[in-house]
């Protein structure tokens, strides 16, 4: 292959040449299996000589990995993670401070504070529940809307959601609670949503997989998950609470020691531009810049309003304690029942 | 026979010193090899257990914090007791198919060796996704759990059962597989009874392979996360704490520390060998006739039934998981369908990611048979006063201990540590054959060791009185005899590098994505059925491998035994 390009160069066709001189950035990322090949496609348009080179896995894999390559980056940029790791990453130093071109448009909390900024949001996702009609039928259970309907009896030993000390996607849940009903509420809460879980699980994937399957009735997730699942004939509904949902934001970042840190930046610049923005808008519903209609479907109108106010770098940094605390409460007696 | 052999070595030793330095630079290799490649990466993780996230030297700290975990009692009495009966479950089992494999005539036993294999042959997801289709909650056997779910210890008790068999079975098989016709002569002259002679003969000969295979599947059981993780629910064991740690809360410190403490069912383990050891004597020697079994319907037919329940199961569990990659969605869309071997549907890796493991397997194999066999026989065969082989032996024990999870991590710090010269390796297809090479090595160290202890020193003895160097009688004898137990090694190496996903998944790099990984991330994905297609692809390349390894014993069998007949 190289061989026929190197002809080809000799040749002189110019374009195909240029193809040899392109960068390849590593991305790492936690995006869904299916953006990738877009988000890949948009961003060479935009940039001709860039090439991205993916390094996809869940969020937790992914961090534990560049937290343990610290010394050493292999990444160029993240570009699509939660911000909660990324937040992880600045307080370890590992972020190379820049403000992308164009970055101030982004909402304000869906941005670095810092100047410059050590990362942009993306979009955000948000916690819901994924409700299995059949199941709901045959067991009587009711359709919940509310957080607070989860602790109708009738729901008890139905629930399975991620354990926060293993999947982001548990903190988040969580951590939505939390910014929603204050600390002492969401404990209360939990306490009591406690005696209908049946199950903690370690991947954040699994109670949406599984109660699409009908192992169990009512999966938290975040509602990325169900189109899949949906789409391959899942009888499940998507249920965004109306009492307040926590949100994640996917973000970007350039890490401190890339090599190759000009394209980098140009990258970080495309991730905040329109065309992005209208790329994030075909899979999630709320994103970071303001003025871009999300095309994608199924999310109710004042969708944006259900979000909870969130302080991510407060939440951040109390994230050990929360996860402590979380550990004391449930998971020491968490013997099957 | 120990009596004769031992004074004809001492006189050997001091003619034949030029094989003796040879042997004992092959253990300098081969300490170089583990030192790099295992003990380095390891201790430069489990240094960070005596740091905090920044650094900083923090003493034992971190270990304060672990032991007041309020968990921690619990998880760890769970990976005791669930690998104590997996272990009480497995080895009887594995005991009973290795013996009707070896000493027994009964029919079909080619079969009975591939169908043996089923369970390593696929990712552990397979046989996690067949469990969950059959007792699950809307499985199609759910009234067996009366009640019961699946999630929790009985399906990881399940899961594991199956999943460690053929480790176990491949160890008896190799210690049951040669043993000396003289003694069942002898022992049926002297009118000894069926039974006496199985307790007097048949398990002392066995007695090494019997504590091996023990403790081999206690540790894969105490150290495998990849199973509790999909079906163990809630139910907390130690791997999983390493999984939280490191993955959930990207704390590497406390990970390392979790680290720390599943290392000790290896040390235990180096104990156990060691005593094990002092028990074991060589059972082939110079002049032993093999053991060839007579027909005996008394033996074979239970054997027979046996081997078929245990192979109907194995069978049944991953036919379930191939008719799981053939519908649209379980349970509520059972038409079946091909599209869900298209892999580029679900991952861009496609299936790239199929021809990238195969290429990646091979190597594994074929680099790692050659190393974990001469560096066995050099152990076996060398010194005994060598002062690295006490050392040598202890490093080739610690890698079943050791998570690939903690592993991965390893490999990271040790290989991406900024001027580290073997830093060049890092992100390429060469760490993660350096990786998995590493992560397998004990089972088959053991298997290797077990197969050259069954052959009489005096083989080497009488070379070296004939002015024979080392090598040729490595070549010409050793081999030759062991090369079953070599195929076996190879075709291990082979199948787990195609199935691992623990270590690998930390230190695969852009164009380096294994099908195995790829399985994961489809099942994370929510498409089960695509990454049970991909899973039932890897099985269906490692029957290939297994298959050719049968045939090759066949061809090889009537060359290489011979002098046997």
């Amino acid at each position: 292959m190289r061989f026929i390009l190197f002809a080809l160069a000799f040749l002189g066709l110019a374009p195909m040449a240029e193809a040899q001189q392109r960068t390849r950035l590593t991305v790492y990322t936690a995006l869904e299996n299916e953006q990738l090949a877009p988000f890949k496609q948009a961003a060479e348009a935009a940039l001709r000589d860039v090439e991205i080179a993916w390094v996809r896995d869940s969020t937790g894999v992914i961090t534990a990995r560049l937290i343990a390559e610290r010394a050493n980056p292999r990444a160029d940029v993240v570009w699509g993670l939660s911000v909660f790791s990324i937040l992880q990453m600045e307080s370890q130093d590992m972020l190379e401070p820049y403000t992308p071109q164009g970055a101030e448009a982004l909402r304000a909390n869906m941005r670095s504070n810092r100047s410059p900024m050590t990362w942009t949001g993306m979009d955000a996702f948000v916690s819901a529940i994924c409700f299995n009609t059949v199941v709901a039928q045959q067991r009587n259970l009711p359709r919940p809307s509310t957080w607070q309907d989860l602790l109708d009896p009738r729901f008890r030993g139905q629930i399975v959601m991620p354990n926060p000390n293993s999947s982001g996607t548990g903190f988040l849940t969580i951590s939505g609670w939390i910014a929603n009903m204050g600390e002492q509420g969401a404990w209360a809460f939990m306490d009591r949503l406690h005696e209908n879980v049946q199950q903690y699980t370690h991947s954040g994937s699994a109670p949406c997989n599984n109660a699409a399957r009908g192992e169990f009735g009512v999966g938290l997730s975040f509602d990325m998950r169900s189109v899949t699942l949906k789409n391959q004939g899942a009888p499940i509904d998507i249920i965004v609470p109306t009492d307040g949902v926590g949100f994640d934001l996917e973000a970007t970042a350039i890490l401190r020691g890339t090599r190759n840190l000009e394209a980098a930046k140009r990258l970080a610049d495309f991730t905040v531009s329109k065309t992005a923005a209208e790329l994030y808008g075909r899979f999630y519903a709320m994103l970071a810049l303001p003025g871009v209609e999300p095309t994608v479907r199924g999310y109710p109108a004042e969708f944006a309003q259900r979000l909870v106010s969130a302080n991510f770098a407060e939440i951040a940094a109390s994230r050990d304690r929360l996860l402590a605390e979380w550990q004391r409460r449930y998971d020491a007696k968490s013997a099957p029942r | 026979m120990a009596d004769i052999t031992a004074p004809l070595q001492g006189t050997v030793r001091v003619k034949a010193s030029p094989d003796e330095t040879a042997l004992r630079a092959l253990h300098i290799l081969g300490f170089l090899f583990l030192a790099l490649a295992l003990a380095l990466p390891l201790s430069s993780l489990l240094l960070r257990a005596f740091q905090d996230q920044q650094g900083d030297f923090v003493g034992l700290r971190n270990f304060a914090i672990y032991v007041t975990t309020p968990s921690l009692i619990q998880s760890a009495w769970n990976s005791i007791w669930t690998a104590a009966l997996t272990t009480l479950v497995v080895v009887p089992l594995a005991f009973a198919y290795a013996y009707g494999l070896t000493r027994s005539n009964m029919p079909g036993k080619w079969f009975f060796r591939a169908v043996m294999f089923l369970p390593i042959f696929a990712p552990s997801l397979l046989p996690a996704l067949s469990l969950i289709y059959l007792f699950g909650n809307q499985g199609m056997l759910r009234w067996i759990m009366d009640g019961g779910s699946i999630y929790g210890p009985w399906g990881i008790i399940g899961a594991q059962i199956f999943y460690c068999f053929p480790a176990a079975t491949i160890i008896l098989a190799v210690a049951l597989s040669t043993a000396d016709g003289r003694l069942y002569e002898a022992a049926e002259a002297l009118k000894a009874s069926r039974f006496r002679i199985f307790l007097t003969v048949t398990l002392p000969g066995a007695v090494y392979g019997l504590v091996s295979a023990a403790v081999v599947v206690f540790t894969l059981v105490v150290t495998d996360f990849g199973i509790p993780k999909v079906i163990g629910g809630q139910f907390n064991v130690l791997a999983t704490d390493v999984y939280k740690q490191v993955v959930g809360r990207q704390d590497l410190n406390m990970g390392a520390v979790v680290g720390m403490v599943l290392l000790v069912p290896a040390i235990l383990a180096f104990l156990l060998d060691r005593w094990a050891l002092t028990k074991k004597s060589a059972t082939l020697s110079g002049r032993a006739v093999p053991y060839r079994p007579k027909p005996r319907a008394a033996r074979d037919h239970p054997a027979f039934l046996l081997c078929l329940t245990i192979a109907l199961t194995l069978i049944g569990i991953v036919g379930v998981a191939v008719w799981g990659s053939l519908i649209r969605f379980w349970p509520y869309n059972l038409a079946l369908t091909l599209d869900n071997y298209d892999f580029s549907r679900f991952d861009t890796a496609g299936w790239q990611a199929v021809w990238l493991s195969i290429k990646f397997s091979l190597m594994t194999a074929v680099l790692g048979t050659a190393l974990v066999f001469i560096i066995a026989y050099s152990l076996e065969r060398g010194p005994r006063s060598g002062f690295l082989a006490g050392p040598l032996r202890f490093l080739a024990t610690i890698p079943l201990a050791v998570p690939g999870l903690v592993l991965g991590l390893a490999y990271i710090i040790f290989f991406n540590a900024p001027g580290n010269p073997l830093g060049i390796i890092y992100g390429t297809l060469a760490i993660l054959v350096l990786n998995s090479m590493v992560h397998f090595y004990t089972v088959c160290h053991l298997t290797a060791v077990t197969a050259i202890r069954q052959l009489d020193p005096e083989f080497e003895a009488v070379s070296a009185s004939l002015h024979v160097p080392v090598w040729r009688t490595f070549s010409r004898v050793t081999i030759p005899i062991c090369l079953p137990a070599i195929l076996e090694i190879a075709v291990y190496l082979f199948v787990s590098a195609m199935t691992t996903v623990s270590a690998v998944i930390f230190l695969y790099g852009p164009d380096t994505k294994p099908a195995s990984v790829s399985v994961v991330h489809m099942d994370e994905a929510g498409q089960a059925s695509a990454a049970a297609a991909m899973a039932c692809v890897i099985l269906a390349i490692s029957l290939s491998a297994k298959l050719l390894q049968l045939f090759m014993n066949g061809v090889l069998g009537r060359f290489t035994s011979a002098w046997r007949r």
